[in-house]
């Protein structure tokens, strides 16, 4: 294990702040969907909150996280403002990517933040090369990729895992398997279920982890990260999960029984981590509604930002095809 | 070494000698590709090249398209400068996704955060009997699309020269390398360096017509003047040279003398560049005209295998000829 874990209760609390800042920020979002406030395609992780919090636990500033088109989350957590990211999503130029984006397209970056990558499996190989470049200019960082299970049908992630392992790139995969492909389930698009296998079969030190528990997440990613940073050489996590809700805003979600739902409800992270402070004494009175008294105020506040925010004027539309800098 | 000397070069050796240069002056820049280092490349460009920088620079690839360009992508938003070679347009096919949905639009769907200061080469063309998947002219295709810069070195100056502008550039740009001219000779000046990678140029001047072409088809354009000028007609030849973004300027400036232009394009006529270029005329130039523009393009079929169909299937010198003097019988 890398690095001092911080006190239990300051940690715990932590670790449920983030999970929070995410639910209910998502949570906004719906609504917001609802009143058109938001528009196109939306993703929404609620159920899945303890794989991005518990794996950006383990980054250091300087490393770089490529994410998916459901990855809200994952830049919230990695440090992109709450009011950057709703403004992105209101399309405002005040948004992390001038509202160019949209909630698929976040990008930041100051935080090392490389995109929602919104074709499935497009983003490994950006990740491969990142951390190349890491390798090359002798640096020690951890590209974290994120991609969902149906990524490993693709053949880019065949091509990504092969050329990670062969040239020992610094890539911690993070294969978020919720267990669906869109609206396919697992046993019905891919002959072996094991991801984990197929990491390891490119020799590629892989782990299968309860997904829902953000303190396992977080043990696997620091141990796996510290395995990366250290080695130079890619680390593979499965992160068991799943998603409350439907695949996106257009989703009827008639693939799979409510029953299923409600048993993985059972089984929410926010819920299970609140339990277990609790029964380890660690919780307070008034710990919960402070920190949901301080999330709200956040996502009122970020709305708020979005609300007043600008839209790009129209004559710069065709700004930044190509870059406007001098080469960096 | 006085500025006038000058040494004889192949168009791959000048390809080569650009690569060099640039890896001795950044060491941010590095080949990556199939068979780039232990092979040479499979056309010999990259040939001598492991040997003095090493593995780490010159980066043998699995056959992954996708995963190495897609890589070439990462690493140039990493802060490298990544030469990446595909060894055909047909493979690049392949790669489509990270060319279009990441290198072309990072950039943009960023707001401008990244830069993706990558270069791509490949081969493309006809005229070696390779058949139907080693030999289309797909430049046509990926000029369609906003966020790529597209080039077409046709001389050893512009093999030798465009490489060190491409990888200063923060956008990704395309080289296309006609496979009919890595073994081309010629002189170039001993401290030949970098060329303009913005504008079209004059290859041969003359009045009555303009020939526009690019790549492959500027040995066919040049031919097709010269027969032209042994029968009284004295045709101007442009090299496109830049497919993306396209220079109109010099293509427009020349029909407004000429008033009267072929466009010759070994890419199928359908949805080609030279239906851009067409395109680009009329709407800047109608009235300068004194015929219709003509293109003499690839037969709209997968090329086959056989010399006389490939041959059949190409534009050819003669063709171009005819359809100048069509032209100038028709407007007299």
């Amino acid at each position: 294990m890398s690095g001092e874990r911080p006190p239990e209760r300051e940690h715990g609390l932590h670790l449920l702040l983030q999970m929070l800042r995410v639910r209910r920020f998502e949570e906004r979002c719906v609504e917001l969907y609802s009143a058109a406030k938001i528009r196109g395609f939306m993703h929404l992780c609620i159920g899945e909150e303890a794989v991005a919090v518990g794996v950006m636990e383990a980054l250091q500033p300087e490393d770089a996280v490529v994410a998916t088109y459901r990855e809200h989350g994952h830049a919230l957590v990695r440090g992109v403002s709450a009011a950057a990211v709703m403004a992105e999503m209101y399309g405002k130029l005040e948004g992390c990517s001038r509202g160019r984006g949209g909630s698929m397209h976040l990008f930041d970056a100051a935080t090392r933040f490389c995109g929602g990558n919104a074709i499935v499996g497009g983003g490994l190989p950006l990740a491969v090369g990142l951390a190349l470049a890491d390798k090359l200019q002798g640096h020690k960082r951890v590209t974290a990729c994120f991609f969902g299970d149906g990524a490993v049908a693709e053949g880019e992630f065949h091509e990504s895992m092969n050329l990670a392992a062969l040239w020992r790139l610094p890539v911690l995969f993070c294969c978020e398997n919720n267990l669906y492909a869109m609206g396919t389930r697992i046993e019905r698009y891919e002959s072996e279920t094991n991801l984990a296998l197929k990491a390891a079969s490119y020799e590629i030190p892989a782990w299968s982890v309860d997904g829902m528990d953000v303190l396992a997440v977080e043990d696997a990613a620091r141990k796996a990260a510290a395995e990366v940073r250290a080695g130079g050489a890619p680390c593979f996590l499965e992160l068991r999960t799943y998603r409350f809700r439907a695949h996106s805003m257009y989703d009827p979600d008639l693939y799979r029984p409510k029953e299923e739902i409600e048993r993985w409800k059972q089984h929410d992270p926010i819920s299970a981590l609140t339990a277990q402070l609790r029964e380890g004494g660690v919780l307070r009175d008034g710990d919960i509604e402070e920190l949901e008294r301080s999330v709200a105020e956040e996502i009122e506040a970020a709305i708020g930002f979005a609300e007043a925010g600008t839209l790009e004027p129209v004559e710069d539309l065709e700004r930044f095809v190509y870059s406007e800098g001098p080469a960096a | 070494m006085s500025a006038s000397a000058t040494v004889t070069v192949s168009y791959r050796e000048a390809i080569r000698e650009s690569i060099r240069e640039s890896m001795l002056a950044d060491q941010r820049v590095f080949l990556m590709g199939e068979d780039v280092g232990a092979y040479g490349g499979c056309f010999g460009v990259s040939k001598g090249l492991l040997e003095e920088f090493g593995p780490e620079r010159i980066r043998d690839a699995p056959l992954s398209e996708s995963a190495f360009v897609g890589a070439g992508i990462g690493a140039a938003m990493g802060g490298m400068r990544p030469i990446v070679e595909v060894m055909t347009i047909n493979f690049c096919l392949l790669a489509l996704d990270q060319i279009i949905d990441n290198a072309a639009t990072i950039t943009h769907m960023s707001g401008g955060q990244f830069q993706i200061p990558l270069v791509i080469r490949m081969t493309t063309g006809a005229g070696r009997q390779v058949a139907a998947q080693h030999s289309h002219s797909l430049e046509g295709w990926l000029a369609h699309i906003p966020g790529l810069k597209l080039l077409a070195p046709a001389t050893l100056a512009d093999a030798r020269g465009m490489l060190a502008p491409a990888l200063a550039d923060p956008n990704p740009v395309l080289i296309f390398e006609h496979g009919s001219l890595y073994n081309v000779e010629g002189e170039l000046p001993a401290d030949a360096g970098a060329v303009d990678i913005e504008h079209a140029a004059i290859r041969r001047a003359g009045g009555d017509v303009t020939i526009v072409a690019y790549g492959g088809t500027l040995t066919t354009a040049l031919a097709a003047a010269d027969e032209l000028a042994a029968g009284g007609i004295e045709a101007e030849v442009i090299d496109l040279r830049v497919l993306r973004p396209l220079d109109d300027a010099a293509v427009i400036e020349s029909v407004t003398r000429t008033h009267r232009a072929v466009i010759v394009d070994e890419g199928w006529r359908s949805g080609s560049l030279a239906a851009e270029v067409s395109a680009r005329i009329m709407e800047q130039a109608f009235y300068e005209l004194d015929s219709p523009v003509a293109r003499v393009c690839s037969a709209e079929v997968p090329m086959p295998y056989p010399r006389h169909l490939e041959q059949a299937a190409l534009p050819q010198a003669s063709t171009v000829v005819a359809e100048v003097q069509r032209m100038a019988r028709a407007s007299g």
